[in-house]
């Protein structure tokens, strides 16, 4: 890849991930042949559409795919150690440990029937050789450090007595109670007010710095990507389509859907009468096309697209998955 | 809390006064008590003396007062059929019935509760299907049906347990109890069974159920992404969430093993309330009857009353519902 240059060690590494559901229909792909890299300190975002296979991503790489779902190739690399065949108790160990996950919902997160600093607590219990009183000073610093105020007195609150954005900051402590080297986040911001998704990023984002944590950031608001990652991939119908530095991908996107997806962005200031719309929708998974699955969508597609699915191929200072690029690699080398 | 716990015994009350008052026409349109008491060779002179001394001829109101606190103080008046103050006989039955109800309670929600948690968890294994069958035949089986058949087997066949009675009792002041002597406890084991089983079964199946719903929340799979243990998860997450809605069913159910062990007391001669309920009512005998029928209610109000209060034990929701300002 492309943007390999930036670290000798990724923190995560996917390498070819694959995922099947088992139905009695047949069997459906939910991911395909997912690749990329999380750089320490990095923090990655993934968008597209509802459905593109973000959040399995995710759930993937914390193995807590459900029934009847399952890896069907490829490896997952944690600091060097493979990850996804080291069966239920090793994961365990690693989620919350080293990975930490944090989900769209603050509201129904936390376990409503008990204290927040006692699920802080029974985390860092859970994975930190401390005594209980150490777990309960842990957990006040953490509450402390994600911006709860009067921390001494809310650590023995219940869920129910803070509001969503309160909430997700307690959910980014819990995420954080063991010092993981990752954070998946989920859409941490998709269920809060507008004007609490901003503090949240924030937070998250000098959370992490300080700490060197990596983070990979679910989301589907490319203005949040825009601020807050370092690099983007685009999916699409299971398929990362595009990957490559936030601002090369924003301002040139080489994807014919991710040029779709950024035109789709308003932009303060500018006079534009309509925002681009992408045309139709994503196909569903039993109905995936043939070939490059964008193409009964796209504008430029050309005879190649129906045949096979692209290779991700280096363009510029990023990776795309489509034929137009790859042809006029062709083409060049061919003159050439 | 203090002001919930106030109306929920205003409630409770008032559905004890509604009941009274049933239980008070009851006197009035079943049967003529000065008849019955008396016999057939009374003159009209006894007839009036009678209905003058039990406060017949009061207006209604005047009678349903006094009745009311009667009953507030135990008093239901004298048994038509065995001429002994209905107070004494509930003292008298009441420890055989509530020995039986509540170890049958303990039994039910004990053992309910944990198959219906092993069920939950492993959802799948031969032990849960087979645990799940016969828990079928428990929720479908008549209840009189399940005493024949333990007495068939345990009594008649292997001769292991009576089939009948309390066995030998010992008198703790006006309580007695089976527990102490080796034929009382042998003789509880049937009737416990067969009052428990049906409450078993329906427990254990209703805590299935729960759990596996809870077990599909979202904050289940936060802890999983924590990294949480998962027996704790089961045992402390899910378990909990699991309780509250069990809690009621659980309690009313105990309420309807101690009001209405009528049909178990009957399979085994168990001498408890039910039985004196059941003789009460082929003699038209009304004064046990009504006092019965206040002290089913009773047992309602009061097994609701302590639902209500641990649904603040178990759920921090209700408890603190004035701190909730403070958090937004």
């Amino acid at each position: 890849m492309a943007a390999d240059g930036m670290a000798m060690d990724p923190v995560l590494s996917v390498r070819n991930l694959s995922l099947e559901f088992v139905t009695r229909r047949g069997v459906l792909r939910a991911l395909n042949e997912i690749s990329f890299d999380i750089a320490r300190g990095e923090v990655l975002g993934v968008v597209g559409e509802s459905g593109a296979g973000k959040s399995l991503t995710g759930t993937a790489i914390i193995g807590l795919i459900d029934k009847p779902g399952r890896l069907s190739g490829g490896e997952i690399w944690l600091k060097g150690q493979r990850i996804d065949n080291i069966g239920h108790d090793g994961l365990r160990k690693i989620r919350g440990r080293r990975i930490g996950m944090i989900f769209q919902d603050p509201l129904t997160s936390l376990n409503p029937l008990f204290r927040v600093g006692d699920q802080i607590a029974e985390t860092i219990l859970t994975h930190m050789p401390v005594s209980k009183a150490e777990a309960r000073t842990r957990a006040l610093a953490l509450l402390t450090e994600v911006g709860i105020p009067a921390p001494e007195s809310r650590i023995d609150a219940y869920p129910h007595e803070f509001s969503g954005g309160m909430r997700q900051r307690v959910v980014i402590a819990l995420a954080l109670a063991a010092e993981p080297d990752l954070i998946i986040a989920d859409e941490p911001t998709t269920a809060l007010d507008v004007s609490v998704q901003a503090q949240i990023i924030t937070l998250l984002k000098r959370l992490c710095r300080t700490r060197g944590t990596s983070v990979m950031l679910i989301t589907h608001d490319m203005g949040v990507i825009a601020e807050t990652a370092d690099r983007v991939a685009v999916m699409y119908a299971g398929r990362i389509v595009e990957i490559g530095p936030v601002a090369d991908v924003i301002r040139h996107p080489k994807h014919p859907y991710a040029t779709g997806l950024m035109g789709a962005i308003p932009a303060l200031g500018a006079k534009v009468q309509r925002l681009t719309q992408i045309t139709g929708a994503m196909p569903r998974l039993n109905a995936i096309p043939a070939g490059c699955a964008f193409r009964p969508r796209c504008t430029v597609a050309i005879g190649k697209c129906a045949e096979a699915v692209p290779p991700l191929v280096p363009v510029g200072a990023t990776s795309a998955r489509c034929w137009l690029h790859d042809a006029q690699v062709e083409r060049s080398t061919s003159h050439g | 809390m203090f002001a919930f716990a106030i109306r929920s015994l205003a409630q409770g009350v008032l559905v004890l006064v509604t009941v009274a008052f049933i239980a008070f026409s009851m006197f009035r349109f079943v049967g003529d008590p000065v008849v019955n008491m008396l016999g057939q060779e009374a003159t009209q002179q006894d007839r009036q003396e009678l209905t003058e001394r039990l406060g017949l001829n009061d207006p209604w109101p005047i009678q349903f007062v006094r009745f009311l606190g009667d009953a507030a103080q135990g008093e239901f008046g004298v048994s038509y059929r065995q001429g002994r103050k209905v107070s004494d006989l509930i003292k008298e039955r009441l420890p055989a019935t509530l020995e039986l109800a509540v170890l049958s309670a303990i039994f039910a929600t004990g053992l309910g509760v944990l198959l219906g948690v092993y069920a939950a968890i492993n959802r799948t294994g031969f032990v849960s299907n087979v645990i799940m069958t016969t828990s079928l035949i428990g929720v479908s089986l008549p209840t009189f049906l399940i005493g024949i058949g333990l007495i068939y087997i345990f009594a008649v066949e292997l001769r292991w347990l009576p089939s009948f009675g309390r066995g030998e009792v010992v008198r703790l002041g006006w309580w007695s109890t089976g527990l102490l002597t080796e034929s009382g406890r042998k003789s509880l084991i049937l009737p416990v069974l067969t009052l428990g089983f049906f409450q078993l079964t329906l427990i254990m199946r209703l805590v299935r159920a729960e759990m596996l719903e809870v077990m599909r929340a979202d904050f289940i799979r936060f802890a999983r992404a924590r990294g949480i243990a998962d027996r704790a998860i089961e045992l402390r997450h899910a378990l909990r969430n699991t309780l509250i809605p069990v809690v009621t069913i659980a309690g009313l159910q105990l309420g309807s093993v101690i009001a209405f062990a009528i049909v178990t007391e009957t399979v085994f001669q168990w001498p408890g309330l039910g039985a004196l309920f059941v003789n009460a009512v082929q003699f038209a005998d009304v004064p046990v009857m009504s006092a019965y029928l206040m002290f089913v209610a009773a047992v309602f109000v009061i097994v609701n009353l302590t639902v209500d209060l641990l649904y603040f034990i178990l759920d921090p929701r209700l408890r603190s519902g004035r701190r909730v300002a403070k958090g937004h």
